[in-house]
C-alpha cells in the first residue's frame, strides 16, 4: 500500500474561507484572519474575567494579576520607571505572540473540518509586529533626542581611530533587529508545527505497516506517538519562552533609545 | 545532478547548522545553571540576560533552519 506523499507545509496555506480566490482581492476573510480573531476573542475573555477589582482576589484574578505583572515587571527592569509608557505594546505583544503560539499548539484539529491554524506561522504578522516595535523605537529616539539618536551607534569613549570601524557595525546591528526580532517567534512556530506534522505522519504510516502485518510498522508507531505527545509540550513552553523573548527584547531596544547607553 | 537531488543535499546540509545552535544553546543554559549554582542568591537577576543569549544563539540555528526550508521548498533556481 503506498502512502500518500505527506505535506507538511499544506497547515500553513492562507486560505479564504467561504469561497473566492485568494487572487482575486486582498480583502478576503481568510482562516489565518479567523484565527487571529479567535486569538483576540481568547485574549479578552481572560482578561475580562480577571478583570473584577476583587480585593480578595479569585484565582482567575489571580492569574490576569500575574500575567499583568510578570510583563511590567520586564518593562520596569530593562527600561526603569518610565517603562510604565511603553507597556501597552510590549504587554500586546507578549500576550498576543503567547496565545497565538499556544492556541495553534491545541489539537482543535479532532473536531472534523476544524482546521486550526497558527497566526505567527507566518512571516508577515511577526514581520508587521517587528516592526512596530523598530517604529515605536526609532520614533522615541528621535523625538527624545533628535539628531543626537545617531550618538547610540558610538561609543562615547573609544579613538576616532576605532569609531570610524565601529559606526558601520552598530548601524548594521541596529537595522538588522526588525529582522531577527519578526524571524524568532516565526520560524520557532514554523518549525515546531513542521516537526509535529512529520512524526504525526509516522503515527500514521507506522499503524498502516501494522495493519499490514508489520511488527516494526507497531514499534515506528508507538514511538512517534511518544514522541509527538512530547514535542507538543515542547512546543508550550517554546511558544511562551518566544513570547517572553519577544518582549524582552523590545523592552531592551526601547532602552536603547530611551537612555542611549 | 539532478535539481531536486542537490535540493535534498544542500537542505541536510544546511540543517548541520541547527545542530550547532543546539550545542550554543545547551552552552548559554548549563553556564548559567554553573553560575546560579555557585551564587543562587545572584542567578535571579540573570535570568533575562541568560534569555538575550539564549535568543541570539537560537537565532543562528533559526536562520539555518529557514535556509534549508527555503532551499527544499522555494529553490532560487527553480
Amino acid at each position: 500500500m503506498a502512502a500518500p506523499k505527506m505535506d507538511p507545509m499544506h497547515q500553513f496555506q492562507i486560505a479564504p474561507l467561504g469561497g473566492g480566490e485568494l487572487e482575486a482581492s486582498p480583502f478576503i476573510f481568510t482562516n489565518s484572519a479567523l484565527w487571529m480573531l479567535v486569538v483576540l476573542g481568547a485574549i479578552v475573555l481572560f482578561m475580562w474575567g480577571g478583570m473584577r477589582r476583587q480585593l480578595v482576589p479569585g484565582r482567575w484574578q489571580a492569574a490576569v494579576e500575574g500575567l499583568t505583572g510578570f510583563v511590567d515587571n520586564i518593562t520596569r527592569a530593562n527600561i526603569g520607571p518610565e517603562g510604565r509608557t511603553y507597556l501597552p505594546w510590549v504587554f500586546t505583544a507578549f500576550v498576543f505572540i503567547l496565545f497565538a503560539n499556544w492556541i495553534g499548539a491545541m489539537p482543535f484539529a479532532i473536531i472534523p473540518g476544524a482546521h486550526p491554524f497558527t497566526v505567527t506561522s507566518q512571516f508577515s504578522v511577526t514581520g508587521v509586529m517587528s516592526i512596530t516595535s523598530f517604529a515605536i523605537v526609532l520614533g522615541v529616539g528621535f523625538w527624545k533626542h533628535g539628531l543626537h539618536f545617531f550618538s547610540l551607534f558610538m561609543p562615547k569613549d573609544a579613538p576616532l581611530a576605532l569609531k570610524i570601524f565601529i559606526f558601520p557595525v552598530e548601524l548594521i546591528s541596529f537595522l538588522v533587529r526588525p529582522f531577527s526580532l519578526g524571524l524568532r517567534p516565526f520560524i520557532a512556530m514554523f518549525a515546531g508545527h513542521i516537526l509535529l506534522e512529520v512524526f504525526g505522519n509516522f503515527v500514521v504510516q507506522g499503524i498502516n505497516a501494522g495493519l499490514d502485518g508489520s511488527a516494526m510498522g507497531w514499534a515506528i508507531g508507538a514511538l512517534s506517538f511518544v514522541f509527538v505527545v512530547g514535542v507538543s509540550a515542547l512546543e508550550l513552553l517554546v511558544g511562551a519562552i518566544q513570547a517572553f523573548v519577544f518582549a524582552l527584547l523590545t523592552a531592551l531596544y526601547i532602552k536603547d533609545a530611551v537612555h542611549l547607553h | 545532478m539532478e535539481l531536486a537531488s542537490a535540493q535534498v543535499i544542500g537542505a541536510g546540509v544546511a540543517a548541520i547548522g541547527v545542530g550547532a545552535a543546539a550545542a550554543g544553546v545547551g552552552y548559554v543554559f548549563g553556564s548559567f545553571l554553573q553560575g546560579a549554582l555557585r551564587n543562587p542568591s545572584a542567578a535571579g537577576g540573570q535570568t533575562a540576560t541568560m534569555y538575550i543569549g539564549f535568543a541570539a544563539a537560537e537565532l543562528l540555528g533559526l536562520m539555518a533552519f529557514a535556509v534549508a526550508m527555503i532551499i527544499l521548498y522555494a529553490p532560487p533556481a527553480a
